[in-house]
């Protein structure tokens, strides 16, 4: 059935563009076909051929389904860059809208939803109105979609013209592919937007359970991953859906499968009865097994997610785990993740087996793999406290082949297992020494250093092994320095002879005046402080019993883990990241980008920390945190004491008290700082409204100005706000004076959070409503700054603080650059940061950049982590924030431009 | 949750675009070439990259064929099993498959235009709509100089029945079952077998007539193996009309579709059913259906009913996951003489019941990379070294069950070696073979029943053989 359209690629002699001009305008029907086929090659391999649009635009009213089809296509492509133009081809548009042939009738309004120019889409509203209603079902499922593409051009439009309450009327459709394909356009249209659009109530769930059974594979999964978001009344409801639910199971389609798992895990929560949970936990483990057997992509996919259902639901997969043991031909993205799951699957029952496969692992060619190998070995003797001794002679028999990689990798696990069982297994100290020359990669050799230092009483030479170390002190990296200052301590405590005491002159000399690493320095010289002042408190600070370390291998955070498995299937489950981590909805954005070139360096953090994610998963168990994990934290230099935990003597004295000086609700400042004009007079018709969010003495004040630019008085005013993302609302009412003609007044107004919350993401709109007697109502839109709700007691004690940020996963690290933001002194933005409740906790120097570290609040005690990098004098600011509540980081760093602007 | 893929791109090995569809207008083919490109350079084998990859605010996923890569763009967080999934169904599958037989760079430059038009079809503004190969190309054809009929689309892109369209006539009715089983198996070096599982998958052709109207009620169905044949007159008693929808529990009423019913030794069918069966019943522990099958219906009373498509389809596949002796046992003695030649002694037994043949069978030995000057000698079958695969490949044509063969093989070896050489890769022993009228589960067809109101009468055949799937041995 091969074709021959390969001759349309080749080009002629003569100039390109005016011989298919001519030819396009040929009176044969055929060679006009074939120009348009020529055309469109050429648009294929990238030419430009926009110059054509008329002629080309001349050839769409024909017969021909193929050469219309095309010409549509070209339509697509080239109508951006030839908006006016592109109304020309809206007749026909229009009346193929209206063809008899329900395949033209669907392709016309498929075509107009692509086009995204918007004089078009005014004319589309018609045609889409009449073929959402059109016999033909195929035309109706082709509409639906289109309003969610029309939605996507203009949501305005979509919500005045009333296609929401037609698309919703599709639901009851008697075909199941429009329903489905209603389903799709409804669920990203919510998704769009703040209010509630999609809802689905118990009807809706019932006709789309049925609607279920029918529709094409596809739109099952459009079906299942909206239905996911229903929340069952009651355990009963929840039974009954997944009842319904469960025959999915069985479907050959695996997104079908991943879906309907989705679901039935969503209702399991609920569900209360053991039986039936157990009952649906054995239903589920076939299928998902089954999903190892599809292509290697879908297996990748399959993989990080059922990574996160035996999170939930370890016992699910509890006995199936020789179906995660590696084939040799597995591509290496899935070997990385069976390995994962294998570790989480890995039991007392079941350890042998699967220490003989990590085995076999750590012997195959593959770097990666076998260093993941070895690690997860050391990671089930953390987990699994009866088979740790096993393990361990497996990773000593690993020693022995005596493969480099091989032999750091398990060494830096052994240095773990030390760590989670002190004073167990410290009799193949000797082993690992024999190794000692071959390590050259800084984690390998910080873990040795470590367990020299930690045992050195046990370990006769030690003396003799670090100090052929110190040889090279300078040049090693800095994680290996500081160990080896650790280390040197120790052995001095532990041996307070000759040799160890010249060492630690060198090693001291070498940590404080050789070097310019602040972190070495800093320990150095506390080392040096403690040892020279009082040895016994060194021996109780520097030999002090160690916090034993646990497994991790569960390690996603349950909030995380929940969202995550709410949205099973997507990209989100695959990179173990909330959709907002990756999603972007910057859609304009991207047409400029189109063809100039993106900076390399432009591929920011994200795409290496989602690739992280996608390839790590689970981090090792605090492989990379060397003990005195907090010395490699952030800057324990001494906190300024801040202005707000200091007594106000002055105004104790004078007997001033601040909170007497601004009346809550009288409107007596009328001066003070200009606010923005929210309501300018030419629309406020002479009415001019300037307002914004301020924060006084711990409160929130909505401080508004109006100025009357009318003939006559305006009096009675009252203030509405609609439903926004933190609930602000009116605490009073708006208390205004009559304003003559010419007048203003200036009025401050509390208000209260939680009052009124809208769902959906937080964003900082706020939608106001004011009246007065005499005008209609105005409406007008403030942008709501995050900082004037940061709380007086947002400030964190600084250890408090580093617990906080480390307890937080990193996918709650969110990260922005301000390039043009430029802080020329600290204190004054210290100052300034402090007088909006952001609270200063510590500093430090990296290179030659400062690192700045405060907290903030906001109530409800959602707190803030925030660490600001810059180099003072110099325009660019980092501010990377850590926060339980990531989806308010965009938010953040808008109060925190603003801030630091001002 | 909700998402769909902002374009659709075919790539060439080199990640050029070839063919694109932009569903969103929110993914640039410049940006998303520039980094497929980089992507391909950075890792010099795109195989070990994970199929989903994130860049710059865009997710992109792609699979591979022959010298193709098929990718998909998004910006939302879209269902990526799903999108994966529609990748492979459009190459594999059906679609492209269905039109250019093979899908690869020349096909697709020679069909461009049908290609355009598929990618217009078969994706809605990102939304996979529809992917049945057979019944597109009823209403998008490959033949450029097609008549001036102009095309509707076909009931079955919107019925209910999506995978079959009305008035297929055929001569001769038939349908064709084909069970073929994969054994999985992974033997580890100790000797025991760490996993062992059977794919089964019940591959079907169908080739049934349906036609529009008929005036003869008449239905017959004809059991596969027994042989039986039960005729329902209907026109003498109308009400066996009834009945008959009371037998299947149609909800619709498909003008004409052959009807399809299949029964297996199913353990728990047949033990809900009360019965004692002669033969063996099997536990099948995941199955799963073409969308032709009526899913609800199955969990209900266990029946596989469904209305089937033209032409072929795998109508099932299962999975058990119970030990299966190894059909095919191999053990390899490899005696590494450093430095100077290699003796390798491999034994081959086949452990099933003498009447069963496998045929075809093909073993793989992995021998050093730096080996050469074979010297191998045969009990049965012949042995080449491939030096390609670094293997000495042994293939025996026909091996009768309860036999052993043998294989002596020696390399020399040369007589330096790298000391920095990498370890090398340990690959295990692999196994090819088919054994023809066998199933290592025992699954039998009890009968296939076909009713159509025409009543016309319809021949099933049904044939079995077992394959090897992943079938490795690791060496000691």
């Amino acid at each position: 059935m091969s074709g021959h359209d390969s001759k349309y690629f080749s080009t002629t002699k003569k100039g390109e563009i005016p011989e298919l001009k001519e030819e396009l305008n040929s009176q044969y029907k055929d060679k006009r076909k074939d120009a348009v086929k020529k055309v469109i090659a050429a648009m294929t391999v990238g030419k430009d051929v926009s110059s054509l649009f008329t002629d080309v635009v001349n050839c769409m009213q024909t017969e021909n389904l193929e050469l219309k089809k095309l010409v549509y296509l070209y339509l697509i492509n080239y109508a951006k860059s030839q908006p006016d133009l592109a109304i020309l081809a809206v007749n026909t548009f229009v009346k193929d809208s209206q063809d008899p042939n329900p395949l033209i009738r669907a392709l016309a309004v498929r075509t107009m939803g692509c086009i995204r120019v918007d004089k078009i889409t005014e004319y589309l509203c018609d045609p889409l109105q009449r073929c959402l209603k059109d016999d033909d079902p195929y035309v109706r499922k082709t509409a639906a979609i289109c309003v969610a593409k029309l939605y996507d051009i203009n949501a305005e439009l979509v919500e005045d013209r009333g296609f929401l309450d037609s698309l919703k009327d599709l639901i009851s459709d008697n075909n199941p592919m429009v329903v489905a394909n209603a389903v799709a356009a409804l669920a990203e249209i919510q998704e769009n937007s703040s209010g509630p659009i999609f809802e689905i109530t118990t009807p809706t769930l019932t006709k789309l359970l049925t609607a279920l059974n029918e529709c094409t594979e596809w739109g099952q999964v459009f079906i299942l991953d909206a239905l996911s978001r229903y929340k069952a009344s009651d355990a009963r409801e929840a039974e009954n859906i997944v009842e319904r639910v469960t025959p999915r199971l069985q479907h050959a389609n695996c997104a079908v499968v991943l879906s309907a798992v989705k679901m039935i895990l969503q209702q399991m929560e609920l569900i209360t009865s053991t039986d039936v949970v157990r009952n649906l936990c054995k239903k589920m483990a076939p299928p998902l097994v089954t999903l190892l057997s599809a292509e290697p992509e879908i297996q990748y996919v399959a993989l990080r997610n059922i990574n996160l259902i035996v999170q939930r639901r370890p016992t699910i997969l509890a006995h199936e785990i020789k179906v995660f043991f590696c084939k040799y031909n597995d591509p290496i993205y899935v070997k990385m993740e069976k390995l994962e799951i294998m570790i989480k699957l890995a039991s007392d029952r079941n350890i042998d087996q699967v220490l003989l496969e990590f085995k076999e692992y750590a012997t195959e060619v593959d770097v990666d793999f076998v260093r993941k190998a070895v690690r997860a070995i050391g990671r089930c003797a953390i987990k699994l406290e009866r088979a740790a001794e096993r393990c361990i002679s497996v990773l000593l028999e690993l020693i022995k082949i005596k493969v480099n990689y091989v032999v750091q990798e398990a060494i830096i696990v052994i240095k773990d297992i030390f760590r989670r069982y002190p004073n167990t297994y410290e009799s193949i100290i000797a082993t690992l020494c024999e190794s000692l020359d071959t390590l050259d990669e800084p984690e390998a050799k910080a873990s040795m250093i470590w367990i020299i230092g930690e045992y050195a009483e046990r370990i006769d030479n030690a003396d003799e092994l670090l100090e052929s170390f110190l040889e090279s002190f300078p040049e090693e990296p800095p994680q290996v320095q500081l160990q080896l200052l650790t280390a040197t301590v120790k052995l001095f405590l532990k041996k307070p002879t000759e040799g160890p005491q010249q060492m630690i002159q060198v090693v001291l000399n070498n940590a404080t005046v050789e070097t310019d690493n602040p972190d070495l320095r800093d320990r150095a010289y506390i080392y040096w402080r403690l040892l020279s002042t009082d040895p016994e408190a060194a021996k109780d600070v520097v030999l002090a019993e160690k916090p034993v370390i646990s497994d991790d291998s569960n390690q996603l955070d349950s909030t995380l883990l929940d969202e995550l498995l709410a949205n099973i299937a997507t990209l989100s489950s695959v990179y173990h990241k909330p959709p907002d981590a990756f999603v972007t909805r910057a859609k304009t954005a991207t047409q400029k980008t189109e063809d100039d070139d993106y900076p390399d360096g432009n591929e920011t953090r994200y795409s290496e920390t989602l690739s992280n994610a996608a390839n790590g998963g689970a981090s090792p168990p605090s492989s990379s945190s060397v003990p005195h994990a907090a010395a490699r934290q952030p800057a324990p230099a001494p906190a300024a004491p801040a202005p707000a935990a200091v007594p106000d003597l002055l105004s104790d004295l004078i007997g001033l008290d601040n909170n007497q000086i601004v009346p809550a609700d009288q409107p007596a400042t009328s001066s003070g700082p200009p606010l923005p004009i929210l309501l300018p007079a030419g629309s406020g018709q002479g009415l001019q409204i300037s307002a914004q969010l301020v924060r006084q003495d711990g409160q929130i004040f909505y401080s508004l100005q109006f100025e009357n630019n009318t003939q006559i008085t305006l009096d009675g005013f009252m203030i509405q706000f609609n439903k926004n993302s933190f609930g602000l609302a009116a605490a009073g009412p708006l208390q205004v004076p009559p304003l003559a003609p010419g007048a203003s007044a200036r009025t401050l107004l509390p208000m209260v959070l939680f009052q009124n919350m809208s769902t959906g993401p937080p964003n900082t709109l706020l939608q106001v409503a004011v009246k007065n007697s005499q005008q209609p109502v105005w409406y007008f839109n403030d942008k709501i700054l995050l900082h004037v709700f940061f709380t007086e007691d947002g400030r964190m004690e600084r250890t408090s603080f580093l617990e906080t940020w480390r307890s937080l996963p990193d996918s709650n690290e969110v990260l922005k650059e301000f390039p043009g933001i430029v802080v020329t002194s600290a204190e004054a933005t210290l100052d300034q940061l402090a007088a909006s409740n952001m609270f200063f906790i510590a500093k430090r120097k990296h290179a030659n950049q400062d690192v700045f570290y405060f907290s903030a609040k906001i109530p409800r005690g959602t707190p803030f982590l925030i660490e600001l990098t810059t180099i003072i004098g110099n325009p660019g600011v980092k501010c990377a924030i850590k926060t339980p509540n990531p989806e308010m980081a965009p938010l953040f760093f808008e109060a925190i431009e603003t801030l630091l602007k001002a | 949750m909700a998402g769909a893929a902002s374009a659709l791109f075919l790539l060439d090995i080199k990640g050029r675009v070839l063919v694109w569809r932009d569903y969103r207008g929110d993914v640039s083919a410049a940006q998303a070439e520039r980094f497929f490109t980089k992507l391909i350079e950075k890792e010099g084998d795109p195989q070990s990259q994970d199929p989903v990859v994130y860049d710059n605010g865009v997710t992109y996923m792609f699979v591979q064929h022959s010298n193709v890569y098929l990718m998909t763009a998004t910006r939302q967080n879209c269902n990526a099993a799903s999108l994966l999934f529609f990748l492979h169904r459009v190459v594999d599958v059906s679609v492209f498959k269905h039109y250019f037989e093979e899908l690869e760079e020349e096909s697709l430059r020679d069909n461009f235009v049908v290609v355009y038009e598929l990618l217009d079809e078969i994706m809605d503004f990102g939304y996979p709509q529809y992917t049945e190969a057979k019944i597109l190309s009823e209403f998008i054809k490959t033949d450029a100089y097609r008549m001036e009929v102009t095309q509707r689309p076909p009931m079955a892109v919107t019925n209910a029945v999506s995978w079959r369209s009305e008035g297929i006539n055929y001569k001769k009715n038939e349908v064709f079952l084909d069970v073929v089983e994969s054994v999985n198996i992974l033997v580890n070096s100790n000797g025991q077998i760490i996993r062992s599982d059977v794919v089964g998958a019940l591959k079907m052709r169908t080739y049934l007539r349906s036609l529009g109207q008929s005036s003869q009620y008449l239905s017959s169905s004809v059991p596969a193996l027994q042989g039986i044949v039960v005729i329902f007159d209907l026109k003498d008693a109308p009400h066996a009309c009834g009945y008959l929808f009371i037998l299947f529990g149609f909800n619709l009423c498909f003008s004409g579709m052959p009807e399809c019913k299949l029964g297996l030794n199913d353990r728990v069918l047949l033990e809900a059913q009360g019965r004692v069966t002669k033969g063996k019943a099997i536990d099948l522990e995941d199955i799963k259906f073409h969308q032709c099958v009526r899913l609800a219906r199955f969990e209900n009373d266990r029946t596989i009913s469904f209305i089937p498509p033209d032409g072929s389809f795998d109508l099932m596949t299962y999975r058990l996951s119970t030990q299966v002796k190894p059909l095919i046992w191999v053990e390899a003695q490899v005696e590494k003489h450093s430095r100077s030649r290699v003796e390798i002694m491999v034994k081959a037994r086949s452990q099933y019941k003498e009447r069963s043949t496998a045929t075809n069978v093909e073993i793989a030995v992995p021998v050093p990379t730096d080996a050469s000057s074979p010297n191998i000698r045969t009990s049965m079958g012949s042995a080449a070294y491939a030096p390609e695969n670094d293997a000495l490949m042994w293939k025996i044509r026909s091996f009768p069950g309860g036999k052993e063969y043998m294989l002596r093989a020696e390399f020399t070896l040369p007589s330096i070696t790298d000391e920095e050489a990498t370890p090398e890769r340990k690959a295990p022993i692999r196994v090819k073979f088919e054994i023809p009228y066998f199933t290592v589960s025992g699954i039998q067809v009890r009968y296939l029943k076909i009713i159509e109101k025409s009543g016309y009468q319809a021949l099933p055949w049904v044939r079995y053989i077992t394959m090897a799937g992943e079938y490795e041995l690791r060496l000691i």
